[in-house]
C-alpha cells in the first residue's frame, strides 16, 4: 500500500485535469460541414486532443477544451475550417 | 618443506604476457582452496601486454587474508620463462631462505646464495605432450604441478584437481587431460639445484 | 574456518570480484541488465552475458551505446516492473550522472555495481573512490564492500533493501578497482531457489509504466510540490536505518554470512584509538591493527560499510568510547578535505569532542599496506599527544620529487 512518506509525481490520463481551458480561447475554429471531406487532419493534428470523431465519420470540436490555437484551421487542406473571434458569427 | 610464517604464504609469478602467469596464479589458488586453505591470486595491477613481462601473485593462509596491498616480499618466486631473468630482477624482496622455481633447462645464474633454487623444463614437457595454444608450449599448468613439490600444505592432487577445473569447461576432456599430465610430469621432474 | 571453507565447498568458487557480482545479479534473478564496457567493470557484464546467453539467467541483456543509455534502459526497464542491474566505472558512472538522479527521483529500486576507479583526467584505471563519492547527493544509497564475499551478500541484500515499500531507492555496491575486481577469492554463492526465500519476486507498489492502466512520472511539479519529493527522499533514507539491520540479520540466518549492519567493528571494545575506512581499506586496517596490538597500541578499526546513508548513530557511539578517531579517505572533496573526514566531523559534531584526524590515501590506485596504516596510526597519536584536535593529512605525498 502507499506510504505517506513516498510522494510521487505520478499523474493518470484524465479529461481536462487543468479545469474548462476553452475558457482560455480568444478565436474559435467552426468547421463548414459542407465543406469537410473527412480527412481528419483536423483530429491529428490538434495538440489538445480537443478534436473527437463523430459516429457519422465527421469531426467535432469540444469548445469545453479547445484552447484557440488555430492549428486545425490553418492545417485544413479543403477551407472547411474558420477562425472567428470569440462574440462573432461565421461571416 | 617450507612452513607458512605468520599464517600468510605469498607467491609472485613472472612471466611475459600471453604465458598465462594469471591463470597459473589462479590454479595455485583454487588448489590451496581444494586443502581447506584460503586464499588469494591476482594480476598486477597494469595495462597487460602479449609478450611483455609481467608479473601475477598468489596468497595462501589459514586464516581469512584481509591483506589486499600488494606482495613486496615473497615466499616463493615461479619464473615461466627463464629469458625474462636477464630484464627482471626476480629474486627482489625475495624472503631469506625463500624458494626459486624457474621454467629452465639450465642451472641458473642467480646472485644470492640465501635461496633454494629448483628447475624444471615445462617447455619440453609440453613440447612432447603436444601441449600447445596457437603454435606456443604451454608452460603455466606445468608450473603449477613443480609448485606442488615445493609448496606447504598444497598437495599434488589438489594441484591436479585445480588444473582439471580450471580448463575443463573452456577446453573439453582430450586438452584438460595432457594439462594435468604436464602438472603430473613437471612435479615428477623438478629437482634443486 | 578451515572445515567452513571445507563444508561450504561446493557451493564455494575462487572467483573475483567482478565474478562475484555477475554471480549475484544470476542469484538474485534480475530481469533486465543493461550496460556500456569500461576497464574495469567489464568482466561483470561479460560474465553475465554470458549467463544470459547460455540460458543459466533469464534475463533481457540490452546493449546500449552509452552509460548515460544503460542507466536510461534500467530506468524504464524499473519503472516497467522489472529487477534491473548495471554496472560502470569512473567516467562511464559520471556520464550516468544526469539519470542518476532520475531513478532515484523516480524511486526506482535500480541496483548498481561500482567498481571504484580514479577520474581523469589524465588516465588512470586503478582504485580511487573519487567516482562514487562525486555522486553522493543523487539519492542512491552507497554500499562499500571489503572482500569478494560482501560483494556478492551485499547485491542481494541491497535489493531486499530497495524494494522495501517504505524505501524505494536505488543502490551502489562500490568495489575497489583490482584490488577487488580482478583478485580472485573463495566466495559461497547460493542456488536462486535459496534466495528466492529471501528476495522474493519484484512487485512495483507505488507506480508502474503499464499499458493497461497508463501512468507518467516526472511531469512539471511546481514549487509547491517538489520540496515535498526531496523531503520524500530523505525521508527513505530515515527508513534505511530502520529496515536494514533486520534484512541483514536475516540474512545471517539464512545464509550463515555477516559483513556487519551499516559499520563493523574490529577489536573495538577495548580500543581508544579507532580508525574508520571503507571497503578493503578495512580490512588492510585490521591487519595493522593486530601489528600495532602486539605493541601495545589500543587500537581498533571500524569499516564504514554503508556511506549513505551516513551512520552517524554508530560513529557516535564508537565515538563516545575512544579518545581519536583517525579516518582514511581514498577520494578528495577539492577545497575542502575528504569526503568521509568531513562528514565524520560532522556527525559527531555536538555530541562528543573527540579529535579526529583524517588521511588521504591510495588517490589513483596507490599501494595502501598494513604498514603504511601503521605510519598513519602513530603520526596521528603523535598529533593527540601535542594536544591537536583535527587535521587531515596527505599521507606519502611525492611533492618535489621528479
Amino acid at each position: 500500500m502507499v506510504k505517506d512518506h513516498i510522494i510521487l509525481p505520478v499523474s493518470k490520463p484524465t479529461e481536462g485535469s487543468m479545469g474548462k481551458t476553452g475558457l482560455w480561447r480568444t478565436f474559435r475554429p467552426v468547421i463548414n460541414y459542407d465543406k469537410c471531406v473527412k480527412c481528419l487532419l483536423c483530429w491529428f493534428y490538434c495538440p489538445d486532443i480537443a478534436i473527437k470523431i463523430r459516429d457519422d465519420g465527421y469531426p467535432e470540436i469540444d469548445y469545453c477544451y479547445c484552447k484557440g490555437c488555430g492549428i486545425c484551421w490553418h492545417e485544413c487542406k479543403v477551407k472547411a475550417i474558420s477562425f472567428v473571434r470569440e462574440g462573432e458569427e461565421v461571416g | 618443506m617450507a612452513r607458512i610464517s605468520n599464517g600468510l604464504y605469498e607467491i609472485r609469478w613472472h612471466g611475459r604476457g600471453g604465458q598465462g602467469a594469471v591463470t597459473g596464479a589462479q590454479i595455485l589458488a583454487e588448489a590451496a582452496f581444494l586443502e581447506g586453505l584460503w586464499c588469494q591470486a591476482f594480476p598486477y595491477f597494469g595495462a597487460e601486454r602479449r609478450g611483455a613481462p609481467v608479473t601475477a601473485y598468489t596468497r595462501i593462509s589459514k586464516k581469512p587474508i584481509l591483506v589486499h596491498s600488494a606482495i613486496y616480499s615473497p615466499d616463493l618466486v615461479i619464473v615461466l620463462d627463464p629469458s625474462i631473468m636477464s630484464i627482471v630482477d626476480v629474486t627482489k624482496g625475495l624472503k631469506e631462505n625463500g624458494t626459486l622455481l624457474v621454467n629452465s633447462r639450465e642451472i641458473p645464474k642467480i646472485e644470492r646464495d640465501d635461496i633454494r633454487v629448483f628447475i624444471v623444463d615445462a617447455t619440453s614437457i609440453s613440447l612432447e605432450l603436444d601441449l600447445l595454444v596457437a603454435g606456443i608450449p604451454v608452460v603455466n599448468t606445468p608450473m603449477t604441478g613443480a609448485a606442488a613439490k615445493v609448496l606447504p600444505l598444497v598437495g599434488l592432487e589438489s594441484v591436479l584437481e585445480a588444473v582439471h577445473n580450471k580448463f575443463i569447461d573452456s577446453l573439453g576432456p582430450e586438452k584438460t587431460k595432457l594439462n594435468v599430465e604436464a602438472a603430473k610430469r613437471a612435479y615428477d621432474r623438478v629437482r634443486e639445484v | 574456518m578451515l572445515g567452513k571453507v571445507k563444508k561450504l565447498g561446493k557451493k564455494t568458487l575462487v572467483i573475483t570480484g567482478n565474478y562475484a557480482v555477475a554471480y549475484a545479479a544470476k542469484s538474485a534473478r534480475v530481469e533486465v541488465v543493461a550496460a556500456y564496457p569500461i576497464t574495469p567493470q567489464t568482466s561483470i557484464v561479460e560474465k553475465i552475458a554470458e549467463f544470459v546467453e547460455t540460458g543459466l539467467m533469464n534475463a533481457k541483456y540490452i546493449r546500449v551505446e552509452s552509460e548515460h543509455s544503460a542507466m536510461a534502459a534500467c530506468v524504464g526497464a524499473s519503472a516497467a516492473g522489472a529487477r534491473a542491474f548495471t554496472a560502470t566505472s569512473s567516467q562511464g558512472l559520471a556520464y550516468m550522472h544526469e539519470m542518476l538522479h532520475w531513478a532515484a527521483r523516480a524511486r526506482l529500486p535500480i541496483v548498481m555495481a561500482v567498481v571504484n576507479r580514479a577520474m581523469a583526467t589524465p588516465w588512470n584505471i586503478w582504485s580511487d573512490h573519487q567516482d562514487s563519492m562525486s555522486q553522493r547527493d543523487t539519492g542512491w544509497i552507497q554500499f562499500y564492500a571489503s572482500n569478494n564475499q560482501e560483494a556478492y551478500d551485499t547485491v542481494i541484500q541491497a535489493y531486499r533493501l530497495c524494494e522495501d515499500e517504505d524505501i524505494y531507492l536505488p543502490a551502489f555496491i562500490c568495489l575497489d578497482a583490482f584490488i577487488l575486481s580482478h583478485t580472485s577469492m573463495p566466495v559461497t554463492i547460493h542456488d536462486e531457489e535459496d534466495v528466492d526465500k529471501f528476495l522474493p519476486k519484484y512487485e512495483a507498489r507505488h507506480w508502474k509504466l503499464d499499458v493497461d492502466n497508463p501512468v507518467t512520472n516526472g511531469n512539471i511539479v511546481t514549487p509547491d510540490h517538489y520540496y515535498e519529493m526531496s523531503w520524500s527522499m530523505d525521508e527513505s533514507m530515515r527508513y534505511v536505518k530502520k529496515k536494514f539491520p533486520e534484512i541483514c540479520e536475516e540474512y545471517k540466518e539464512l545464509f550463515g554470512q555477516w559483513h556487519g549492519v551499516f559499520t563493523k567493528g574490529y577489536k573495538i571494545d577495548d580500543a581508544e584509538y579507532v580508525i574508520i575506512a571503507p571497503g578493503t581499506l578495512f580490512e588492510e586496517s585490521c591487519v595493522a591493527v593486530d601489528m600495532l596490538r602486539e605493541n601495545n597500541v589500543p587500537i581498533g578499526a571500524l569499516k564504514l560499510r554503508v556511506y549513505r546513508p551516513f551512520p552517524s548513530e554508530d560513529i557516535i557511539s564508537v565515538a563516545r568510547k575512544c579518545k581519536m578517531l583517525i579516518t582514511l579517505d581514498r577520494a578528495l572533496s577539492y577545497g575542502f578535505n575528504g569526503p568521509i573526514f568531513n562528514d565524520v566531523r560532522s556527525a559527531i559534531y555536538g555530541e562528543t569532542g573527540t579529535p579526529v584526524f583524517g588521511y588521504a590515501v591510495g588517490l589513483g590506485g596507490r599501494d595502501v599496506t598494513f604498514n603504511d596504516i601503521s605510519s598513519i596510526v602513530r603520526d596521528a597519536t603523535l598529533k593527540l599527544e601535542k594536544g591537536l584536535h583535527s587535521s587531515f593529512v596527505y599521507y606519502g605525498l611525492k611533492v618535489g620529487e621528479k
